[in-house]
């Protein structure tokens, strides 16, 4: 720990809903200026801004924000800057902030992502969505099978497991569950009512075995993380949380494989990089736009063997808010909104520093796991309070 | 599926995997030096760098490595449910391919299951679908 490392300061969120009417730049000014307050910073001491997965413009209700523009609206004076989706996953984003502070070239560094799928849905006549003829890249590998979803890929990988190592529903239905049960402690939660086992196996079948309860929504909101460099703390007026290690592997970047994800070889690589080792960590936000996204992260964390995670989460309690390892204590993005990975890594930094109001973990936590992505995408970050 | 599927736009790497329905084959890349299959199909081998690739016809059958029922409606026109599987083609050690299994209740299938390929055109793209060897 040191003058050499990153630290997350300031966070912030903007409202999180669907079809908000805000602009989604100022969705986004909403979350730096609440950042912003908490560091006890200034727009003109950013310096860097970082983002996943800048503007897209064929999808932008997916990402609308780029980061050349928040520079350009804000007045930033940028040292550096970044946005792009071939990087980790949205998490990269973080990873890459933290170079960029730890090699000097930025003090402190706005990181953002900021949807608004459920508003542009809503107004297709300003966000329309471009027509297609044809497939490319990566998708023509699924699309014409009309595997359209992220859903139908990760169901894949779940039904793998089901059918391997006898992942149950009532196994499964424990990421939904705690994260509902989470998210209705968090005034900011998309979802706010609990769920029931009875109401999960009663739900349809969205790509079996994930039910709706499985997936994430879609989600208007904006959210922030300011990484500052660990020579410049002296500015910041939060609880600094150090950001002790960081993953972001891949060997195939390919949704098509039986059981190969980059959560994998991401989580063994986390702990090669730090001295923590599991028994360390005290709450995990692991990604769940699809449920079972956070029991592969369970085991590629190594809190559990490869094909355990399910008997690992069964019952629910282990992972509870008192229990040995509180998952999701927000709500996941199952509960709390589709936030996009950015969620778990503003969580955690919430209950390292004992924000959480009605959902505050007990004890005093000092590390956390912070994860995001599925698939070939993955990021993980080890978060410490000294 | 009446319905049309999206289809892939060819191109020099692609374009044998999605024509060699015509002549009723499944034709992978692979590498002529180390043998290594490489798909997504490209002009290198991602074993050995060797350019020396072409594309070769492999038996056509293999395994269901997993699978999903889809049920939901991804746009108003689709019908559902169908399953979409992984394959590994028999003969191609490391390759899956995202598909459908048709010709089968969508509960009938299982992982580990044989299947076949069978081809659906669509204007010049023979899709690679599998059904069940019985
Ligand atoms: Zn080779």
């Amino acid at each position: 720990m040191g003058a050499s490392d990153a630290y997350i300061t300031g966070i912030g969120q903007s409202e999180v809903g669907m079809k908000l009417t805000r602009h989604p730049l100022l969705l986004t000014l909403d979350a730096v200026r609440e950042a912003l307050q908490e560091a006890g910073l200034s727009i003109g001491q950013i310096d860097g801004v970082s983002t996943y997965p800048g503007r897209v413009p064929a999808m932008l209700g997916f990402s609308p924000v780029g980061s050349d523009e928040l520079i350009d609206a804000l007045g930033i004076r940028a040292s550096w800057y970044a946005g792009g989706i071939e990087i980790s996953s949205q998490l990269g984003a973080v990873t890459a902030a933290a170079m960029a502070v730890r090699t000097g070239q930025a003090r402190h560094v706005i990181c953002y992502r900021t949807v608004y799928e459920a508003a542009a849905m809503a107004r297709p006549e300003e966000y329309p969505v471009p027509r297609r003829d044809r497939v490319d890249g990566g998708s023509q590998w699924t699309a014409p099978f009309n595997a359209l979803s992220a859903a139908v890929w990760t169901a894949q990988y779940a039904m793998r497991h089901v059918k391997q190592f006898g992942l149950t529903r009532e196994q499964l239905a424990q990421i939904a569950l705690t994260g509902r049960a989470n998210a209705a402690l968090n005034p900011r939660a998309l979802v706010r009512e609990p769920l029931s086992m009875d109401e999960y196996l009663a739900a349809r079948m969205i790509a079996s075995p994930l039910c709706l309860y499985d997936c994430d929504r879609y989600t208007d909101a904006s959210t922030v993380l300011i990484v500052s460099a660990g020579d410049a703390l002296d500015e910041v007026s939060c609880t600094p949380v150090r950001i002790a290690a960081m993953a972001g592997s891949v060997e195939r970047h390919s949704w098509d494989q039986a059981e190969w994800m980059a959560c994998y070889p991401t989580g063994a690589d986390l702990w090669s990089r730090t001295d923590y080792t599991q028994s360390d960590v005290d709450t995990v936000q692991l990604y769940d736009g699809f449920s079972f996204q956070a029991i592969a992260w369970l085991e590629a964390l190594g809190f559990c063997e490869k094909g355990e995670g399910g008997r690992f989460i069964e019952g629910g309690k282990r992972i509870a808010l008192d229990g040995e390892l509180p998952l999701n204590t927000f709500g996941g993005q199952i509960g709390a909104g589709r936030l996009h990975g950015f969620g778990f890594a503003h969580e955690a930094v919430v209950q390292l520093r004992g924000k959480g109001e009605a959902r505050q973990i007990p004890g005093n936590p000092r590390v956390a796991v912070a994860t995001s992505g599925g698939g070939p995408l993955a990021t993980a970050l080890l978060l410490a309070r000294d | 599926m009446a319905v049309p599927r999206p289809l892939p736009r060819l191109d020099s790497s692609n374009r044998d995997f999605w024509t060699g329905g015509a002549n009723n084959e499944l034709r992978l890349m692979r590498c002529l030096d180390c043998a290594t299959f490489i798909h997504p199909p490209r002009p290198v081998c991602r074993n050995c760098l060797s350019e020396n690739v072409a594309t070769e016809a492999v038996a056509g059958t293999g395994v269901i490595a997993t699978f999903t029922v889809n049920y939901q409606k991804w746009h108003p026109a689709m019908e559902v449910p169908f399953v979409v599987a992984r394959v590994a083609p028999d003969g191609a050690p490391g390759v899956y391919l995202t598909t459908n299994i048709v010709g089968c209740d969508v509960d009938a299938v299982e992982i580990g299951d044989r299947v076949r390929v069978i081809f659906e055109q669509q204007d010049d793209v023979y899709l690679p679908l599998f059904q069940k060897i019985n």
